[in-house]
């Protein structure tokens, strides 16, 4: 055993985070921490990297009991932490980013930035990531930039290192890019401690696991000897089961058309974002689109939204009518609404409470002469809450206090409220629990079977494949196959997005 | 638990308050008490526009020019009126009419701003910035660097009258602070001004025309120091052509002594309006007890340090 807790307990005013938590991770291993969102992993991890040095119990690092006063400490021993909120600076190179507060210098004290930027290509060489170490992490996708972070551990050659939730931003590709890495680790005796919401990418990557729950240790194992369901059971408490559709039958008319559809770049000599896209949604039809990172499916969706009015040419029709949409607000009145894959940055007002931030979308028809119906607002918010199962001491919390899979619900209500016919989500389940999940996908289905028109953006297939109808596969701005959900297998998938 | 911060303010005014009491007899009067209340109304007029601005995450620097550059107009207006000798034209202005020019002027200053920072994405420093040096030379050339004064009795009613026993000013300041704070608490141009501050891009992606209400909050905010510089003007019967200077630095310091970020989205109109009248208390008092000027300007400047460090730390909390 690398590293043990033992009995460890932290409190936020008062109010037990993870309680007499016992848990040990072996060396040289995978160790899966499973657990709902709020389950206490997260927080046990800031203990063991140093981000919160008080706490009750202790931390025994290779037989000796350890405390780390601040992440610096932690580091020096050799426990590295990769969080899942990114932690980089977007106008400084990966090479600035990955050295940062590491920088080599030459022997009068300056930036040696020759050693740094070679230092940085090999990095991004073991990293399977093509990109120029001087490029500004701005111009990264969210993909590239967890890959960045990553190589920041690596870089600091630690012996432990904790991934909380790596894969949830990047595509299949990189996550085989980040299990080899992951193996050629263990090979060279590193210890992981790995938390993710995906068990099926567990079971090819983790040895051991671990289970919390409501701050307490559950249990802990190897992972071969669990099934599926025996997990999830031991993580929520309760068994799960998957609600099955029955495809309808779509004779109707097209909900939405996409002809010739092409997004030019903003930058000149650049290849288009979108290239000559065409397809179409029924209404009550659930279409999920798959793609690596960098496809063009969120751009596509802010194409749709009227996010990008100039650099498009094709036709978009909703209802048979032709759309031009300037702006998002063009887009919503013509029955449109889009969840974004960012909900912290493009989705909620997070210093605003639950109740203004879920009436964004329709305080113009909850005008009462000059002012706010406050009844009106308030009535709405108090369904919202209680039709998506929202957890919130109240109305008036503000939405950074909730856990993720909340604030995504609040996300999909402020839109339900626009009363939308097409709804159009982009990675609708990041960073969110699975009992969260699930309700979220039987929402999905719901809100089909009442007639909407759902388009799914999801890097994770298995979601695509449980979710939609008909599944379109992108890859480089284009559209490179069509599917019926029976005909769908992942290999097939997968196919069509490497080109 | 949440009003504690705004206690907090309330309580630093009344201490502030009972402190000057004990150690000036004169403070405690009803003469100065609306003596501050005069005094202070320009600046609550002007903070309140500021407010606006701070809360959607801008700044605005131009307001001192603003209120120079309208108070001018007003003032020349009312006297001069509008003469093209060689048309053999001229165009005389009523009270009212004098008073609406001002204000338009003000108006379409700030909509200037507005206008560059959202078309030209120029961020709201800059471009207020270059107003206010526009504005301020505008006055200069318009007044040709001279006061322009003697504009009657009639005008001079705003700034020094009485209306119902309450001066006039106090009457203005009164009205705008009401039709605000029902504006940012009550309306969706308010939440909207909020949720742009807090998240610009969930904004955006909610469908709220962002420019718009941009456009609007500086349009405001430059119509507001308008008001001022009438006030200013018919305070002294004489418009300067050097009126306002560093106005602007008194709004802020109102705007975050009251506790709103200027990071944009948290704030009221009820704190600015505390925090002006701290610094007006503050700034009476300092004079009554005959402290220097300098001095008085030392003390502003820590009054505003630890403003913010108690409502960082009271946000710390939250």
């Amino acid at each position: 055993m690398i590293l043990q807790v033992q009995n460890i307990t932290k409190r936020f005013s008062g109010v037990a985070a993870l309680e007499n938590v016992n848990l040990a991770f072996a060396k040289g291993k995978v160790t899966a921490v499973l657990g709902e969102n709020g389950a206490g992993k997260s927080t046990l991890m800031k203990i063991l990297s140093g981000v919160y040095p008080d706490y009750e119990g202790q931390i025994i690092y290779k037989n000796q009991s350890v405390h780390f006063a601040n992440t610096k400490d932690a580091q020096n021993v050799g426990i590295a932490i990769i969080h899942q909120e990114l932690n980089l600076i977007p106008y400084l190179s990966i090479q600035e980013n990955i050295f940062l507060g590491r920088e080599l210098t030459n022997s009068w004290g300056v930036l040696d930035k020759k050693a740094m930027l070679a230092k940085t290509s090999e990095l991004l060489n073991t990293l399977k990531l093509s990109l120029n170490p001087e490029t500004l992490v701005a111009d990264l996708k969210i993909g590239q930039q967890q890959i960045i972070e990553i190589a920041k551990a690596l870089l600091l050659d630690s012996e432990v290192i904790i991934m909380d939730e790596p894969t949830s931003a990047i595509s299949d590709s990189e996550v085989e890019v980040l299990f080899s890495i992951i193996n050629d680790l263990l090979n060279a005796g590193k210890s992981i401690i790995y938390i993710s919401h995906k068990l099926d990418e567990l079971r090819k990557i983790a040895h051991n696991y671990v289970i919390l729950r409501d701050g307490k240790s559950i249990d802990s194992g190897e992972l071969k000897d669990m099934t599926h369901d025996e997990l999830i059971a031991k993580m929520v408490g309760r068994e799960i089961k998957m609600m099955q559709r029955n495809v309808p039958d779509f004779s109707e008319n097209n909900l939405l058309k996409v002809e010739n559809l092409s997004l030019k770049s903003t930058q000149k000599n650049k290849d288009s974002i979108l290239k000559d896209i065409n397809f179409h949604l029924k209404k009550g039809e659930i279409l999920g689109i798959c793609g690596l990172m960098g496809a063009g499916r969120t751009e596509l969706f802010e194409t749709l939204f009227g996010l990008h009015p100039q650099n498009i040419e094709g036709k978009i029709s909703i209802n048979g009518s032709d759309c031009k949409f300037k702006k998002p607000s063009d887009a919503i009145n013509a029955g449109l609404a889009f969840v974004t894959e960012d909900r912290k940055h493009e989705g909620l007002v997070l210093g605003m409470s639950v109740r203004e931030n879920l009436s964004i979308t329709t305080l113009k028809d909850l005008q009462k002469g000059f002012f706010v119906d406050e009844k009106a607002e308030v009535n709405l918010t108090a369904d919202y809450i209680k039709t998506l199962n929202i957890k919130t001491s109240s109305q008036e919390q503000f939405v950074k206090n909730l856990s993720g899979g909340n604030q995504q619900k609040i996300v999909i209500a402020k839109w339900l409220a626009t009363k939308p016919q097409i709804l159009l989500l982009d990675e609708p389940t990041r960073g969110v629990d699975i009992g969260a999940k699930n309700e979220i996908y039987k929402t999905i289905v719901q809100l089909a079977d009442e007639g909407l028109g759902i388009i799914v953006v999801s890097s994770e297939l298995p979601e695509i494949m449980l979710l939609a109808d008909r599944i379109l596969v992108m890859a480089e701005g284009k559209i490179t196959a069509e599917m019926r959900k029976e005909e769908a297998t992942e290999d097939k998938i997968l196919k069509a997005a490497i080109i | 638990m949440k009003n504690i911060a705004k206690f907090q303010s309330l309580i630093a005014l009344f201490i502030l308050c009972v402190l000057i009491s004990f150690l000036s007899d004169k403070f405690l009067t009803v003469n100065n008490g609306w003596n501050v209340l005069r005094q202070i109304s320009v600046n609550i007029v002007i903070s309140v526009g500021m407010t606006l601005v701070v809360l959607t995450a801008g700044i605005d620097l131009s307001v001192g020019s603003i209120l120079a550059i309208s108070g001018a107009v007003t003032a020349g207006l009312l006297k001069n009126g509008i003469a093209i000798p060689s048309l053999n034209l001229f165009i005389g202005f009523s009270l009212l009419g004098a008073i609406l020019a001002g204000l338009i002027v003000g108006s379409l200053s700030g909509f200037f701003s507005g206008f560059t920072i959202t078309r030209f994405k120029i961020p709201p420093f800059v471009a207020t910035l270059a107003m206010l040096t526009i504005a301020r030379g505008l006055t200069m050339l318009y007044t040709e660097g001279f006061p322009i004064s003697e504009l009657g009795e009639n005008f001079a009613f705003f700034g020094t009258g009485w209306l119902l026993g309450i001066p006039v000013p106090v009457w203005i300041s009164g009205l705008v602070i009401l039709v605000a704070v029902l504006m940012t608490q009550k309306t969706r141009l308010g939440r909207y001004i909020y949720a742009i501050g807090g998240n610009e891009n969930a904004a955006r992606l909610s469908g709220i025309n962002i420019n718009q209400v941009k456009i609007f909050v500086y349009s405001v905010a430059g119509m507001l120091a308008a008001v001022g510089g009438i006030l200013v003007t018919s305070r002294l019967d004489s418009a300067q052509p050097n009126a306002g200077i560093s106005y602007e630095l008194d709004a802020i310091a109102a705007v975050v002594i009251g506790g709103t970020s200027l990071s944009g989205g948290r704030g009221t109109i009820m704190g600015t309006v505390l925090g002006a009248v701290i610094i007006g208390v503050l700034n009476n008092g300092l004079v009554l007890l005959d402290v220097s000027p300098f001095w008085q300007q030392v003390v502003k400047g820590l009054v505003i340090l630890v403003a913010v460090i108690i409502d960082k730390q009271n946000s710390k909390q939250d």
